[in-house]
């Protein structure tokens, strides 16, 4: 199952790569992760997406929570968070497909970020299932490139 | 303003530190340059995985945190082994390394690892130091890290310019560890009543004890919950030393060569309370059958040890010894009677025992006349093998810090440098290492260090001619095919076999000894065991004693891998 797990870490070099590290360390592939510092300069927030086992996992997070440089740990997974991720999409749109692309885009909330003579570059910020579902819908025009953030997490309060 | 060569001494004296084992190179000559004039003892080894173990042993044996220091590159690479293995068992360390300057790091510079990237897994925690002005706090913060909490070594990797850097401004020293990283201590008082309560109402409750007891330097505690509840005390390798074995309640040790008592007792019980100990895969044999019947307890200061291999009942996070002295007056004094005489029939049924008539010598004949002559006094160090089982059989330990091993990581060459380690710690005792005839020669060269320091250390070597528990290994489970684990020329596979120029065994180690300065003796003979040790004992120099002992002697009992520790296999008949 996939977990999404938050991070608040010291803003330094090596912390990164520990963090990384005992993951990576049990054969667990990361697909996604996000580090930036925080309202406080001197903390960064990481949010990590990551599937495997949910005991292994739970492991993962107290270790991680033992790591000096780390401040606190969470899993968000099953609890009441709020996730987002942010997607720009190059697309092909010649003049004669534009605005067919363009209102495929407006349908989900995408805005246009940019125009090209063949192309136009999407952006949208969303959940990941809407995200995916925008995707499949542009693949037949011809998507040139992606970019995305990976999904960023906060808990939300009572 | 100081140097930073000068801050690091100024902070390793802050931090008590007397004695330092290492080797120079080029990027910390000035480290050492400021070493000169300082007032600590300086061990000099011969390899620095050497260092590394004599800080370790150096640690177990007083308690107190190890220091080595070492050079950039193989200095540093070298360190991994030792600070592995003091990872894996707990054990407090910081490791400082020289490094090349901050300008050339990442130029594949002469001698230079990326000693951080390296370490990084084998640590609790390490630096790369960027400013002169953090060294007071990092080498302050590194021995906090070392020995709080669950215990664990520490690198700082210092590059050569920081070490000759000014400091500029002495007081940047933001505190990094922050308040919500201290542990609890004291441990949730409704868990320890619901403990309590657990104990109370038990029938036939046992203690399964680790090396977090000893860490935790709550051997008097547990010793007074075990008496005054009545509750069977069974060790790990790394509790050895923790229980009194001389106490009928003491099982002594569990797990793959555990008595068969304390296996026995793990696999009835109905109540397990671990304290300071981690369900290691070596202890639990087959997890999903091991304590079977029992409501599991567990007492640690670590919160990632609960529920890792064992989902436990009832978890008490917490220094053990708060937390012992916080239960034990709310347990009952109540005599479960049938439950110990149930103990006390297993332990006259199966004793620990080997065959006592042999006309050869027996290694464990050897450890019991260790134990007999040093009337369990003495502090056991020892290799890994199979005679790092016979020495937790045939020695009784009676109290904490008196068995010193590698358990976690199962170093073989770590006996002789951690012996020499904690003879340096505690140079009133009597130090003694056993060894396999394979794993002393890991870091033989180590021996020096002894002779040169005074350190009258003596080295056991129970010399059967091959790897002893591979060949056990391979003799049960490998259709007694024995690959690679002949040390002597005769009985090696057809393409392992060598030009024979000597008949004999190589190397001689009572010609080693001697070359190192140190005494040699050998024995071969039953009668000839107690007079060599005497003789040993009374001189106050490192002696080495091979003896030779039967080549093809197994370790039992023994938990074939994978089975659950009510399969005991006790003995090849």
């Amino acid at each position: 199952m996939k977990h999404v797990i938050t991070a608040l870490v010291e803003n330094q070099p090596g912390v990164l790569a520990r963090v990384v590290g005992l993951i990576s360390g049990r054969g667990y592939n990361i697909e996604s992760l996000n580090v930036a510092p925080t309202q406080d300069p001197n903390m960064s927030r990481m949010t990590i997406k990551v599937p495997g086992d949910d005991h292994v996992l739970e492991q993962v997070t107290r270790q991680l929570n033992k790591l000096v440089d780390v401040i606190r740990v969470s899993d968000l997974t099953g609890r009441r968070h709020l996730s987002r991720e942010l997607v720009l999409v190059d697309v092909l749109a010649p003049a004669a497909k534009r605005a067919e692309v363009v209102q495929l885009a407006a349908l989900f909330g995408a805005r246009v970020a940019s125009v090209q003579v063949r192309s136009v570059t999407l952006e949208m910020v969303g959940d990941e299932d809407t995200i995916s579902n925008l995707l499949t819908l542009l693949k037949p025009h011809g998507i040139q490139d992606i970019a995305r953030t990976g999904e960023i997490a906060v808990a939300r309060g009572g | 303003m100081k140097t930073g060569a000068a801050c690091v001494i100024d902070g390793l004296k802050k931090a008590g530190v007397k004695t330092i084992f290492g080797i120079p190179g080029g990027q910390v000559l000035d480290l050492f340059a400021a070493l000169y004039h300082a007032p600590f003892e300086f061990i000099l080894t011969r390899h620095e995985q050497g260092a590394t173990h004599m800080a370790d042993g150096y640690s177990r044996a007083t308690g107190k945190v190890g220091c080595c220091l070492v050079t950039s590159g193989p200095g540093a690479t070298n360190t991994v082994t030792g600070l592995a293995t003091a990872y894996m068992d707990g054990i407090p360390m910081v490791c400082i390394s020289g490094q090349v300057p901050s300008h050339m790091i990442g130029n594949d510079a002469f001698q230079e690892a990326d000693t951080t990237g390296i370490t990084r897994p084998v640590t609790k925690h390490n630096y790369l130091v960027k400013s002169v002005n953090d060294l007071p706090r990092i080498i302050a913060e590194a021995f906090q890290i070392a020995a709080s909490g669950k215990p664990g070594p520490v690198l700082i990797d210092i590059p050569k310019d920081v070490q000759r850097a000014t400091m500029t401004d002495a007081g940047a020293t933001r505190q990094v560890i922050r308040q919500g990283k201290q542990p609890d201590l004291k441990g949730d008082p409704r868990r320890i009543r619901a403990l309590a309560d657990a104990i109370n109402k038990a029938q036939r409750p046992l203690l399964y004890v680790g090396g977090g007891v000893i860490a935790g330097d709550a051997a008097r505690e547990l010793t007074a919950l075990a008496r005054k509840a009545g509750i069977p005390v069974t060790t790990t390798l790394m509790g050895l030393g923790a229980f009194p074995e001389t106490d009928p309640l003491a099982l002594r040790m569990l797990g793959m060569h555990g008595s068969v008592p304390a296996n026995k007792a793990v696999s009835e019980c109905d109540l397990l309370i671990a304290v300071g100990a981690r369900f290691d895969d070596r202890v639990t044999g087959k997890i999903s059958e091991f304590a079977p019947k029992a409501i599991k307890a567990h007492i640690d200061i670590d919160p990632s040890a609960i529920d890792k291999s064992v989902r436990t009942h009832i978890a008490v996070l917490g220094h053990v010894r708060h937390v012992l002295k916080a239960l034990t007056p709310q347990v009952r004094a109540i005599r479960r009677t049938p439950w110990l005489r149930q103990i006390h029939a297993w332990q006259k049924a199966y004793p620990l025992t080997y065959e006592r008539n042999a006309s050869d010598l027996l290694p464990q004949f050897v450890i019991e006349q260790v134990d007999a002559v040093t009337r369990g006094n003495a502090i056991i160090v020892t290799d890994v093998g199979q005679h790092q089982m016979w020495a937790t059989h045939f020695f009784r330990y009676t109290r904490p810090r008196t068995f010193l091993s590698s358990g976690g990581l199962g170093t073989m060459g770590y006996g002789l440098p951690a012996a020499i380690g904690a003879q340096a710690g505690l140079r009133d005792r009597t130090v003694i290492t056993l060894a396999g005839d394979g794993s002393i020669q890991m870091n033989f060269q180590e021996l020096v260090v002894a002779v040169e320091h005074d350190l009258p250390v003596k080295v056991i070597i129970l010399n059967n001619g091959c790897l002893g528990m591979v060949r056990q290994w391979q003799e049960m489970f490998y259709k007694s095919e024995y690959s690679a684990s002949q040390l002597g020329q005769s009985g090696r596979a057809k393409n392992e076999r060598i030009r024979s120029t000597t008949n004999g065994y190589l190397p001689d180690f009572v010609k080693m000894a001697e070359a190192h300065g140190a005494v040699g003796m050998r024995v071969s003979k039953n009668r000839e065991v107690q007079p060599a040790l005497r003789k040993a004992l009374a001189i106050h120099r490192p002696v080495v004693i091979e003896c030779i002992v039967r080549p093809d002697e197994n370790v039992y009992p023994m938990v074939p891998p994978g089975a659950s520790l009510n399969e005991m296999i006790h003995s090849m008949a």
